[in-house]
């Protein structure tokens, strides 16, 4: 594929001084994701980055959910920008895509009209006594690790290789919907090329897999999952992507949004108990992981360390590829060693005996 | 001897020399390419009657050799524009007592529209490699198979207000169908779709051609917009689309894409705008003078249009608009005298 369209889709991406902004749901599924990109920022390679325990959530599920108003997303969104004011930071990083999404829609409606941005002051004066100024820089995280991946790579202690065979593992990218399909120019690649978690699959070895689902939608969608009704429909969109990559024989699927990484983990289990169907190698589930666990697997951090052990799709699998040593009775372990009880056997992980699957090899 | 400047030498430009020079004005065609012939000489055959480009372009050529009054410079590209004087990028400065501008259009870059795929999936083509193949007589794949499935995907950059496009290029939907015929007249067992909005048969001959296609030919249409192209494992194209007609989505693969890629304005019409005081429509297309009564003027005296500089035409107006603006300078010249 002559894939070179992604030099078209360029945005500058500050080098130091960011100010953080976490996830609402990130850090209950793969938890040690955001401690490992600060950890790599901050210790890896030297730049200053601001975990700020004022901020909140942007309140963008609610706000896509028709439960938050846009003048209310508007005066949270115009909240976060004060604190970053307030703390002396002008490049504000996000750690999810939706927010991310949120702060690029409304920083273009500001643009487009003033007037809403005036309001929003009022409105945040009123409330908070406070005032802000707009980032001067807007990344998602991704796009920071983006920024350094080549230094990440000069950093690696491991490369996306089998380790048996030497070949490049095979990664299947998810960049989620609001990274760039609102606004193609505010993401690395654009939204029909993307190249942000591409750029670091190979700039850290692996190959990637341009499969034809590439671009639909893992599901999560909102509304298709917080209606329960509608929750057919979301594991039927993460079923269709599943299908299309499975031929691929994908060694792991990296994700950029919390939503996605969830969906495309968790919908493997269900689909594995609906229809006994697993996509991966040896009959489980084909392992998600986030950029960041993506980066600190590259740069030697403990997969247990990383949260991994969190996933529901169990990771030994692709560990053992990449020829990682690590201590299985340590898995369920959590910090100072307290056990963290162990989850039930399921298809996606173990493949019980005793039930016929239908395993796509 | 009064002397014409006709910049542009495509067809338009052509008949708009050839008539001139009948009737005894010195013509001089600037064109910036290394021959006349404009888009037409990359065509094959043209519709409604399959008759081949080069037919109608060597017609047009033998019409000028006939005459001593025309003088050709190709390779030349003219930087400045005025109704007495033509000044071309070479530094040379030309004088002349009219000129037409029949610069034509330029052709959408379909690789904007990223979502098919083209210049990154092997065989996704447009509409003119594909003309370009049937010259070579060399419709194939990249790996030299024989396409088994072919879509042709209509208003590539045409009505498409996500690209700045929002006029119709007209000829597209004649163009899809006359090459879904060449298709299946090349490939008999090959499957053909043309997925399209409407179907805007305008001319003579063109519904009939459409008919044809359908019961002779076998070919199929589908009223939706293609969404999104992606690459299989097996090396061929997966396409999804929305069959709006039955009101179901719709995913096939296919061995080839044609995108039917429409007629642009120029980028220099907007110089000619700002240096010249020539109106330009909405479109970018060169606005004349008056739509009905003085089509091949422009608003500046002495300066007129000829061909798809105003507006998307097909190769049959260019060459009644070459004539008319031929006849338009000989009135103007005759009252100027």
């Amino acid at each position: 594929m002559k894939r070179s369209s992604w030099t078209d889709y360029q945005k500058d991406i500050a080098d130091d001084h960011y100010y953080y902004a976490r996830s609402c749901i990130r850090q209950n599924f793969f938890p040690g994701s955001e401690k490992v990109f600060l950890d790599i920022l901050g210790n890896k390679l030297g730049r200053d980055i601001f975990d700020d325990p004022l901020h909140t959530s942007c309140t963008g599920i609610g706000y896509h959910s028709d439960v938050v108003p846009l003048e209310t997303i508007m005066t949270v969104v115009a909240r976060q920008f004060a604190l970053m004011s307030e703390a002396g930071y002008e490049n504000f990083t996000s750690s999810c895509i939706t927010s991310f999404g949120i702060y690029t829609e409304l920083l273009a409606t500001w643009e487009e009209f003033p007037e809403t941005e005036e309001k929003t002051r009022e409105n945040l004066y009123k409330a908070t006594g406070r005032e802000f100024k707009k980032p001067k820089n807007l990344a998602h995280t991704s796009d920071v690790i983006f920024h350094h991946r080549e230094e990440i790579a000069q950093k690696a202690v491991r490369k996306l290789i089998n380790y048996h065979t030497g070949e490049p593992l095979k990664v299947v990218e998810h960049i989620g919907c609001h990274y760039a399909k609102i606004f193609p120019k505010s993401g690395i690649g654009g939204s029909e090329f993307p190249y942000v978690l591409a750029g670091m699959v190979e700039s850290w070895g692996g190959e990637l897999v341009d499969y034809p689902e590439r671009r639909h939608c893992c599901g999560f969608g909102f509304r298709n999952y917080l209606v329960q009704a509608n929750r057919g429909y979301s594991i039927a969109n993460s079923h269709k992507k599943l299908e299309s990559m499975a031929p691929y024989k994908p060694d792991f699927i990296v994700c950029n949004c919390p939503g996605c990484s969830m969906f495309l983990d968790k919908w493997q289990y269900t689909i594995a108990e609906m229809e006994g169907t697993t996509y991966g190698s040896g009959g489980q589930g084909i392992p998600v992981l986030t950029y960041e666990e993506m980066a600190g697997l590259v740069l030697g951090y403990d997969p247990w360390e990383l949260g991994m052990q969190m996933h529901q799709v169990d990771v030994e699998p692709l560990l053992d590829k990449m020829g990682i040593e690590y201590d299985p009775s340590a898995k369920y372990l959590g910090r100072n060693g307290k056990y963290l009880g162990r989850p039930e056997r399921a298809i996606v992980n173990s493949c019980s005996k005793d039930t016929l699957y239908k395993i796509k090899l | 001897m009064k002397h014409v400047i006709i910049i542009g030498g495509g067809v338009a430009g052509m008949q708009c020399a050839s008539e001139l020079a009948r009737q005894g004005v010195k013509v001089t065609i600037i064109e910036k390419e290394s021959d006349t012939g404009g888009k037409v000489k990359n065509w094959h055959k043209l519709f409604p009657t399959f008759t081949p480009a080069s037919e109608v372009l060597s017609g047009l050529r033998h019409k000028i050799a006939a005459t001593d009054n025309v003088t050709i410079k190709t390779g030349c590209e003219a930087t400045e524009i005025s109704s007495n004087c033509v000044g071309l990028a070479s530094g040379e400065e030309l004088s002349c007592d009219a000129v037409v501008i029949a610069t034509g259009y330029t052709l959408f870059d379909a690789r904007i529209k990223e979502e098919y795929g083209y210049g990154i999936y092997d065989n996704v083509i447009t509409a003119a490699d594909l003309e370009e193949m049937f010259n070579k007589n060399d419709v194939r794949l990249v790996d030299g198979r024989v396409p088994r499935r072919i879509a042709i995907l209509h208003c590539v950059g045409s009505r498409d207000e996500k690209v700045c496009q929002r006029h119709c290029s007209k000829v597209c939907c004649v163009t899809g169908v006359k090459q879904a015929i060449e298709l299946k007249q090349t490939f008999p067992s090959a499957d053909v779709f043309n997925f399209y909005m409407d179907i805007r048969m305008f001319g003579p001959g063109y519904e009939e051609m459409y008919r044809e296609a359908q019961q002779k030919y076998n070919v199929h249409f589908v009223r939706g917009r293609i969404s999104e192209v992606s690459p299989t494992i097996d090396n061929r194209l997966q396409i999804k689309a929305e069959d709006t007609l039955t009101g179901r989505p719709l995913k096939i693969g296919v061995d080839m894409l044609v995108l039917l890629i429409g007629m642009r304005a120029n980028d220099m019409n907007a110089k000619l705008e700002s240096g010249n005081g020539l109106l330009r429509q909405a479109s970018g297309f060169m606005q004349p003078k008056d739509a009905f009564l003085g089509n091949a003027e422009s608003n500046v005296d002495g300066i007129f249009y000829a061909g798809a500089v105003t507006a998307p035409k097909n190769v049959a107006e260019a060459l009644c608009d070459g004539a008319t603006a031929a006849a338009r300078v000989a009135d103007w010249l005759s009252k100027k005298e």
